[in-house]
């Protein structure tokens, strides 16, 4: 159990994506079998065994220790399961802070899978008194369900790539034919036995992705223009028995959407955008806005699915049935959704229409003109373009709407995390009222360059006038260019508005504050 | 019991003695405990403390007029006797006991009853009225051992030759006792330290204690910090002096380090608890020892030691210090 602790403390408190894949690498290669199976199932959340209520802890440690000290502990504390970690009162011959390394993490889990609802709380106490409080803080995240370390399943999967030199797509296509604590994923990883067969099962496909438009024009024989879509990227798997919903990272998100999982009973991997239908737009896709209140969500309730209902809009079919269609021209591929389309609901799926241009300038022209507030720009696909994992020059391009821009005053400054945790670099900037008072309207914390977040952070330390916690208010004199790719309505917001991704497009030292933009002025933008 | 001696808001005042002990405001005659700004604050008529204490005051406040007590000697005081008894804090470090009338009572001050090896340690001494602090008085800070704290910092020093560990730590007490603690581990290597400590430092080598070679982090090549320490108070681990070192780890020395969420709050990579304060189960075990017919409580999470007291029979009461407890020193 101490080498699992000890992990899981170390990634609450390492901030960089490098350094936490190579603390799982370090635990996955050391680890013996099947604790870190089970590790790597605790960190991609698929360890389900929730055999202990959180009221059950609560009852547990009263039981064992004044209620009344309990009670300003965990005020003080916060989280329940540290709370309970740190104040548990080892029997007397125990040192509290002493893990006797008589429970291995396989061990706990066994035990913890074996047990009754009732008898939970008698065994986990029965546990605690051989751990020291990193120990029992995993063991009560293990036994409440969720581990909370900030780390997704994908990151956890590249953490074990890592240790064993695998491209982390070639673990994720085998990932769903195994299952806790993956014996079989490991003899491949550490090369006993052949690459686990992954038939049947709905495995991630890398996705392909776009480079940027630079160039000024592509020739329009050679591309296809479609829309991009302001939503979120997702994988449809469907192996006619089961269907699986994965996020660009590779997360699945199936449960987030279940609407959309249910809608689909086919056997074929398809590529689309995520959307929900707005009222306002009638019936139309609303912003990224309103997807996001459906984003990051465990289980939904039945309202979020009324007030939010989700569609996807398909943009390929990358393999239907047996067949895999990946390296078929985009336009054979195209033909072949086109006729898939009929077999769905068209109340979650619909197809991503082809824009009809006749030449590039004439592009230009009906991408400008798009007011959409779900159009984030135009997708430019080569019409003999396989679909090939990751970005892949000249195949692919997005070609972004031109951002709007507003110049907004920094009010607040705070400092950044990591390499930034010096510099103050997440400025929320404001725009004037018809009263003259400044109202914040967006947060921004990069567009800038080095050198200029080096003036930045000088000018807040120069101008500061209050401070609160890590929070810098400032002087309200300096005029930041902002730039944002749509703005809109919203209730968290004193303003009443909320921009998309906003960042700092230039710095105008030369501008005076009482002339940057009013909040009357950036209503008028709302999409 | 014990009229003699009143708490006020603004220190504990000896009125035979027609002395403050650790006054916040400036008064003529004041008992100081040891040399932390929350105890010691400049401004006083004339000091009474031991010679490292005077020192450190000396130090941070120029010089005043002072009276050295050695630990141990009784000073007499108006009817009252007095003596200084280490406290286990930080250098020179007092309990200050007082005799009157038939009653004993003895003022903390800070204290901790874990080793340290730059102060002597904290006596128990039986009294009527015990004044303790309650920095860490609630059951969830529980100190581990220091030993298995100063392990981890050297294994991510070993563990990372191309980066530097950054340790916060308390620059009166806390840096020299990590510094000292790493020796004892046969660490040799020179280990860096900010501006701000190094009259401190000095301060504790002329007192005789060794701290190996010390080299300033002022003026050094990132590159020639690798794999090496470096000890800044904890406001410059996030601010702009570190920049200039080799991607350092950020550790922090400290009691609050215990809590996860306080932790990460301040960025800190590496949290060691290694505090100059007690602990619970020192607080308790103390109280227990000392066996004193009334505690008082000066400052920190007084009323979960309050309660405590209550559940065990012994008569409690909280004193409202004001201008106590500056965090940095966990």
């Amino acid at each position: 159990m101490r080498a699992f602790s000890q992990l899981l403390d170390a990634l609450v408190y390492t901030r960089s994506r490098n350094a936490k894949l190579g603390l799982i690498a370090a635990y996955m290669r050391a680890a013996p079998d099947p604790d870190r199976g089970w590790a790597l199932a605790a960190l991609t959340g698929n360890l389900d065994l929730k055999a202990v209520k959180s009221s059950a802890i609560g009852d547990m440690i009263r039981a064992r220790t004044d209620p009344i000290l309990y009670e300003m502990s965990r005020d003080y504390v916060g989280d329940l399961a540290e709370t309970v970690a740190l104040l548990w009162p080892k029997r007397e011959d125990q040192p509290a802070e002493l893990d006797d390394g008589s429970l291995s993490l396989s061990a706990v889990i066994d035990r913890l899978h074996g047990v009754s609802r009732a008898a939970a709380p008698d065994m986990l106490a029965q546990m605690m008194d051989h751990l020291d409080s990193s120990g029992r803080f995993a063991l009560l995240k293990l036994a409440t369900g969720g581990l909370r370390v900030g780390i997704s399943a994908r990151l956890a999967k590249t953490g074990f790539a890592q240790a064993f030199d695998l491209d982390v797509d070639d673990v994720e296509q085998v990932w769903h034919a195994l299952s806790p604590p993956y014996a079989a994923l490991f003899d491949w990883a550490e090369g006993r036995t052949a690459r686990p067969d992954p038939e049947g099962t709905p495995y991630f496909r890398p996705f392909m992705l776009a480079h940027p438009l630079e160039a000024d024009s592509v020739d329009l024989q050679d591309y296809a223009a479609e829309w991009k879509w302001d939503g979120i990227r997702i994988q449809i798997v469907g192996t006619g028995t089961e269907t699986r919903l994965y996020s660009r990272a590779g997360d699945d998100i199936s449960g987030s959407f279940p609407e959309i999982a249910e809608a689909f009973a086919g056997h074929a991997v398809l590529d689309g955008e995520l959307l929900v239908r707005g009222d306002m737009q009638g019936g139309e896709a609303a912003s990224f806005n309103a997807l996001q209140q459906r984003l990051g969500r465990k289980s939904v309730t039945a309202k979020m699915m009324a007030d939010y209902p989700a569609f996807v809009r398909l943009y390929d079919l990358l393999i239907e049935g047996d067949e895999d269609l990946r390296a078929m021209p985009w336009e054979q591929r195209r033909a072949r959704l086109e006729a898939y389309m009929p077999q769905l609901s068209s109340d979650r799926f619909d197809i991503s229409s082809v824009i009809d241009a006749p030449d590039f300038e004439a592009l230009a022209d009906i991408r400008a003109g798009a007011r959409d507030a779900a159009i984030e720009g135009v997708m430019l696909k080569r019409r003999d373009s396989p679909y090939v994992a990751g970005r892949k020059a000249a195949l692919w391009y997005k070609w972004k709407r031109d951002p709007l821009t507003a110049d907004c005053v920094m009010m607040y400054a705070q400092r950044g995390h990591g390499k930034r945790s010096s510099f103050y670099s997440d400025y929320t900037f404001g725009c004037w009222t018809e009263d003259g008072e400044l109202l914040p309207v967006g947060k921004a914390y990069s567009g800038f360059t080095d050198e200029e977040l080096k003036w930045l952070d000088r000018f807040v330390r120069q101008n500061t006038v209050a401070r609160f916690g890590p929070v810098r208010e400032v002087e309200k004199t300096l005029v930041l260019e902002v730039a944002f790719d749509s703005i809109h309505d919203s209730k968290r917001h004193k303003s009443g508005l909320a921009m998309r991704f906003p960042r700092i497009a230039r710095i105008r030292k030369d501008k005076p504050a009482a002339e940057a933009d009013t909040v009357a002025g950036l209503k008028k933008l709302v999409s | 019991m014990a009229h003699w001696i009143e708490p006020h808001p603004t220190g504990i005042y000896v009125r035979p003695a027609d002395a403050w002990i650790d006054p916040s405001l400036p008064q003529e005659r004041a008992l100081v405990t040891h040399g932390h700004a929350d105890h010691a604050r400049g401004g006083h008529g004339h000091v009474w403390a031991t010679r490292e204490t005077l020192a450190i005051m000396a130090l941070r406040y120029g010089t005043a007029s002072g009276t050295a007590v050695d630990y141990g000697e009784e000073v007499r005081m108006g009817g009252v006797t007095i003596r200084y008894v280490p406290a286990g804090h930080v250098l020179g470090s007092a309990q200050i006991v007082l005799d009157h009338a038939g009653e004993r009572v003895v003022v903390t001050g800070d204290y901790k009853r874990r080793p340290d090896p730059t102060c002597k340690a904290f006596e128990p001494v039986p009294c009527d009225i015990f004044v303790t602090e309650a920095t860490f008085g609630l059951p969830v800070f529980r100190h581990p051992d220091t030993g298995s704290e100063m392990d981890r910092l050297l294994v991510a020093l070993h563990a990372n030759p191309d980066r530097c560990v950054l340790v916060g730590a308390y620059a009166l007490g806390k840096a020299q006792r990590v510094i000292c603690e790493l020796r004892a581990r046969g660490h040799r290597d020179p280990i860096y330290i900010h501006g701000a400590m190094e009259r401190m430092c000095a301060l504790y080598e002329d007192f005789g204690i060794d701290m190996g070679e010390l080299r300033p982090a002022t003026g050094v090549a990132a590159k020639d910090m690798r794999g090496h320490i470096i000890v800044s108070p904890p406001s410059a681990l996030n601010d702009r002096w570190s920049r200039r070192l080799p991607d350092p780890i950020t550790a922090m020395a400290s009691g609050w380090m215990r809590v996860r969420q306080r932790a990460r709050q301040k960025n800190v990579e590496l949290p060691l608890v290694i505090s100059d304060h007690a602990d619970w189960d020192e607080l308790t075990d103390t109280i227990r020892e000392v066996a004193p017919t009334e505690t008082w409580i000066t400052h920190g999470r007084e009323e979960a030691l309050l309660h405590w007291c209550m559940t065990h029979q012994i008569r409690a009461r909280a004193l409202a210090l004001v201008g106590r407890e500056d965090e940095d020193e966990g």
